[in-house]
């Protein structure tokens, strides 16, 4: 009686035996929702970048230069001679399969490319046929292969579909890191002006403006402005002050230009502007900021080490411009991987500025005495130590916290317990994701690295997959509702993929939790959370249990 | 619907899920399929956990008088991750359809006799109802994840806007109205 | 069929084929392969991996670019993981240790598995790192105690190096347990690669040919060794002949003798041009041996250049008379 019936495999073909072909006999599959738009031609010109022009990833003639193999080659080769790590793990790599599997790429999308081992093959192949002599000889025997367009196109949308995250680097015996890789790669594409638009134009508006969304300096103020009357609303009547611009002020503040702009990151910024307050008020803080350096983040990072060291010129240069002490960096994440790895080396060294020492606690910096640069999270936790906060966390009750590690705090610096010591301060409720998905080994947001667009939200939702399934798993077995991070790009990418995965799940920053629980000087009747949600329990006639936690 | 079919399942379940899931993880290229079969930590592993927690979800509820609505959560989880994956919607939700060909299989294999022809195509209904329902996730989760895109590009721009005083006219007016 | 195993197995086959022939051909092919390609062969190695790793040490180190794997070093009451994300030279020289010679990168490979549903338990993917780990000990004791044929009288590390390998006496003649775990791990690796889909997707020719290669030394050395035994006091004055530059063949060591010192030397002479060459370079691997004290102590990337950016009085002048609007001070009223 089965033939009567069609049989299912015939209903949907799928071929379960396809032999597996050579992954370099395998060409490239540009799908839709998996890739970003070319960059505008005018974003490139705008920072003299070369071979600006409009393209597009899907047709088949990418209007390359003339000579691109060449420019490709000749950039390699001066790669090579410039970067011992770039040499070294195009040569070293034994592929032995440990970070295969350690990729939200390839655990979420499926596709062998992405397993890191690969990615960085994609380049090592061209590299034994260049710069080899087994290779030369060899041939594909030797794992080598001409540079070819398809390769090239092969190139650009995996190189284009690697975060930089750094987790693979955690499990290599060698520590080859495939964000150095892809660091390169993308160098040598924006050689021949194959960058995409969401880093393009956002580096363009960074150098003009100041910051990535190209936010002009009135217009910069307006939107702290507009925090200024939303905070009145929300934190019973307070009046916050920012200043802009200031010449003389102790310390200037840069923070991610995203954080001004959308939520839940206005929420963070509102955090700060709260912050400062609060710490005027009581202790006479003096801090500015900027609207020429108005950017923390650098996408320059992810097009070339020239781009990066222009954007982040910036902060240097207003820092001495207004003759300020030190500077205090909001939550972000590469733009710490920037400052900690980066820009002393790049633009220091910072004589003009002062070894940083928090001007309330008295307490020395001394793990930034060279860059002079401070994060949020550790100039908050000296204050949190040291009793210089009023703090009511009974005003988070209603959230159950757990905290996502930024890749580049967690890989590219270290900055864990931070973070956790102040939201463990501010908040009752909090609770870890499993092991293997946090701190060092913490899984990517899946936007990092550039690839936060609209148009590849596929390749987003598959990246941050890891991510959320660890989100998932807290929040089934405690309830938790609340995804805490210390990064810009996070707070843009993580609500899209948590209302995905996990829609019960909402995001926020630390300094948000931080102002939800801070009992502001003079405020009266505060019932409301930052973003104008009543806090349960908390009517306004029973303010008085604000009162009973402040003494822990 | 008689008991046999559901002795049978009951009693072939591990079997029965195992090809299943083989056969679902078999539409991924070799050397991922490889992966989701052997990687058993869920949290590096989250598409082959999910895949296995509802297959066998499904296999528990077939022949239960369940509501659509329990059938929609076991598959929800699944069919969530395959429509966001490289698959048509026919490969996305199909895999439901495997079912039929591995308990004939089975049955086959049993030699069991006790299975009447009335009941599996009894059996054979239920799965069909299941693929419908399939469809129905699949379209749900497309519907949310173009909800959420168009809500993304909306709250980049326009909320920008509204911050910069540049539509503060537009969303009184609107307020208003509601 | 895999080309790529297949390539590597055949010129392994090949190789073997040609040392034995030579072997047996006559005094002239066994000077050939027990003097002139060792010769040569240690030439190469020597020449070349110099050259490689100066070609390296060449490249600078513009950015310091450690993975942290760690709680950074910041105030005083955190605690900071001077291992994992090192602070001082102290702390880099422990992590490298660890990492060269225990693979410590390798055995993080922490899983979570859920037994039942309420009790998560962690347990480790030791295979690939017990393999390598194993692999590597044996193969560097191998070697270590291969210095008896050259030396003499016999050093004593050597001698106790022999003695502690051959602990476990079974039979005689004793077994080094070294030269089992060799074979076994070089088995083990050889087969994960070819058996696991995604590591046999990723390999190339040249990650089967060393493995089939020392699994062809491994192979005639146990032959030798406990099967087929070669006139050991001929082979020990063969290598003192090599050592002290008179070298010369003794008759009747054996074929196989002769197929294991010429897979030796082909190992030797590949070994500057491929991925073996990772015993050096891991040293030299940026993200691992440095310290994370980059806020502190500022780095110098030696062809750091000025680069064209935008200026604050660039941007004043374009952006003066809406920053004056908006009440924001200006250098330039």
């Amino acid at each position: 009686m089965s033939d009567e019936l069609l049989k299912p495999e015939e209903l949907i073909k799928i071929d379960h035996k396809i032999p597996s072909k050579d992954w370099m006999d395998t060409p490239v599959n540009i799908r839709k929702g998996m890739y970003c738009y070319a960059s505008n031609p005018k974003s490139v010109e705008y920072v003299g970048l070369p071979h600006a022009r409009a393209w597009n990833p899907l047709d088949d003639d990418w209007k390359l230069p003339e000579n691109w193999k060449q420019i490709i080659h000749e950039g390699f080769k001066e790669r090579l001679d410039k970067f011992r790590s770039f040499k070294v793990f195009m040569d070293i790599c034994v592929r032995c399969g440990a970070c295969a599997d350690k990729c939200h790429f390839f655990i979420g999308t499926g596709d062998p490319k992405n397993m890191p081992v690969l990615r960085a093959e994609l380049l090592r192949s061209v590299y034994r046929n260049d710069f080899t002599k087994v290779g030369k000889i060899l041939g594909k025997i030797a794992g080598a292969r001409e540079l070819t367009i398809d390769v090239l196109k092969e190139w650009w949308y995996y190189f284009f579909s690697c975060t930089e995250c750094r987790r693979c680097s955690v499990f290599c015996p060698y520590g080859i890191d495939t964000a150095e890789i892809t660091i390169m790669a993308r160098e040598l594409l924006n050689l021949i002006g194959l960058n995409i638009d969401w880093i393009a134009t956002p580096v363009a508006n960074c150098y003009r403006t100041g910051n990535h969304l190209g936010i002009q300096p009135h217009a910069f103020k307006d939107m702290l402005d507009f925090f200024v009357e939303d905070i009145e609303e929300v934190a019973g009547g307070i009046q916050v002050e920012p200043s802009f611009n200031r010449k003389g002020a102790d310390i200037l503040f840069i923070t991610p230009s995203g954080d001004v702009f959308a939520d839940p990151g206005t929420y963070t910024a509102m955090g700060y502007l709260m912050l400062f307050h609060y710490l005027r008020e009581k202790y006479g803080f003096d801090i500015t900021w900027s609207t020429y350096a108005s950017e923390g983040g650098n996408f320059g990072f992810f097009t070339s080490h020239e781009t990066m060291k222009r954007l982040n010129s910036k902060m240097y240069a207003e820092a001495k411009r207004l003759g300020v002490k030190w500077i205090l960096g909001g939550e972000c994440g590469h733009m710490w991987r920037v400052i900690n790895q980066y820009m002393d080396t790049m633009n220091g060294p910072a004589d003009f500025l002062e070894e940083p020492v928090s001007p309330i606690t008295g307490t020395k910096f001394e793990n930034s005495k060279s860059t002079k640069m401070v994060h949020i999270a550790e100039f908050v936790a000296d204050l949190i130590k040291h009793d210089k906060l009023e703090l009511d966390p009974s005003r988070n009750d209603h959230l159950k916290v757990t905290f996502h590690d930024s890749c580049n705090p967690a890989r590219g610096m270290g900055l864990l317990d931070e973070p956790r010591y102040v939201i463990q301060n501010v908040c009752n409720h909090f609770y870890e994701m499993p092991d293997n998905t946090i701190r060092e080994q913490t899984f990517c947001c899946g936007s990092g690295a550039g690839l936060n667009a609209g148009e590849n939200m596929e390749q987003r939702m598959l990246g941050g997959l890891p991510r959320a399934n660890a989100v998932k798993y807290v929040h089934e077995k405690h309830g938790v509702n609340m995804l805490a991070c210390v990064c810009a790009i996070d707070r843009a990418a993580l609500p899209p993929l948590m209302e995905y995965w996990v829609p019960e799940v909402d995001v926020t920053g630390m300094t948000e939790l931080v102002a939800n629980a801070l009992i502001m000087p003079g405020q009266v009747d505060r019932t409301t959370d930052l973003r104008g949600e009543e806090i349960p329990g908390l009517q306004s006639d029973d303010v008085k249990t604000e009162g009973d936690n402040v003494e822990k | 619907m008689s008991g046999h079919v559901k002795n049978f399942l009951e009693k072939r379940k591990t079997v029965i899920i195992k090809k299943w899931f083989d056969c679902v993880v078999d539409t991924y290229p070799p050397e991922t399929a490889s992966f989701l079969k052997k990687e058993k930590d869920p949290f590096n592993n989250p598409v082959g956990k999910t895949t296995v927690q509802c297959l066998e979800a499904i296999i528990d509820h077939l022949l239960d008088k369940r509501s659509e609505q329990d059938m929609i959560s076991h598959l929800d989880p699944i069919i969530r991750i395959r429509s966001v994956q490289d698959f048509p919607p026919s490969k996305a939700a199909g895999f439901v359809l495997f079912l039929k060909k591995i308990i004939r299989e089975e049955l086959n294999n049993q030699k069991s006799k006790d299975v009447e022809i009335n009941e599996l195509s009894a059996l054979d209904s239920k799965i069909d109802e299941l693929v419908l329902i399939a469809f129905d996730v699949y379209a749900k989760c497309r519907e949310t994840f173009y909800q959420i895109k168009a809500n993304e590009a909306k709250n980049r721009f326009y909320k920008a806007f509204e911050r910069a005083g540049l539509v503060t006219g537009l969303t009184e007016e609107k307020q208003d109205l509601s | 069929m895999n080309v790529r195993y297949m390539y590597s197995l055949i010129a392994v086959i090949v190789l073997f084929l040609l040392a034995y022939a030579g072997a047996e051909a006559g005094v002239w092919s066994q000077y050939i392969l027990g003097v002139v390609i060792p010769y040569l062969a240690i030439l190469v190695f020597v020449v070349f991996f110099i050259r490689r790793i100066v070609g390296w040490a060449k490249s600078p180190v513009p950015f310091r670019i450690p993975t942290t794997c760690g709680q950074q070093k910041t105030l005083p009451w955190i605690k900071s993981s001077w291992l994992d994300n090192p602070s001082s030279r102290l702390g880099v020289i422990a992590r490298m240790f660890l990492e060269i010679v225990f693979f410590r990168s390798l055995f993080r490979n922490t899983k979570f598995a859920v037994k039942d549903q309420n009790k998560p338990f962690y347990a480790l993917e030791l295979w690939l790192w017990v393999g390598a780990l194993a692999f590597h000990m044996a193969f560097f004791t191998v070697v270590a105690r291969h210095l008896r044929f050259f030396t003499q009288p016999v050093l004593f590390p050597i001698s106790l190096l022999e003695n502690i390998d051959s602990f476990f006496q079974v039979g005689l003649p004793g077994v080094f347990i070294s030269g089992v775990v060799l074979f076994a791990a070089v088995t083990f690796l050889l087969i994960r690669r070819v058996l696991i889909p995604q590591v046999r997707y990723i390999s190339l020719a040249s990650d089967y040919f060393p493995l089939f290669l020392i699994f062809g030394i491994a192979f005639s050395g146990l032959l030798m060794r406990y099967f087929s035994k070669v006139d050991v006091v001929g082979v020990k004055e063969m290598a003192m002949g090599l050592v002290t530059l008179h070298p010369h063949i003794v008759e009747g060591v054996g074929a196989i003798f002769y197929v294991h010192v010429f897979f030796v030397s082909i190992l030797l002479a590949y070994f500057p041009f491929s991925k073996l060459m990772h015993l050096g370079g891991i040293f030299l691997s940026p993200t691992r041996n440095m310290v994370n004290n980059n806020r502190a102590v500022r780095h110098i990337n030696p062809w750091n250049y000025p680069v064209e950016v935008h200026t604050y009085e660039e941007y004043e002048e374009e952006f003066r008379d809406k920053m004056i609007e908006a009440g924001l001070p200006v250098e330039k009223e």
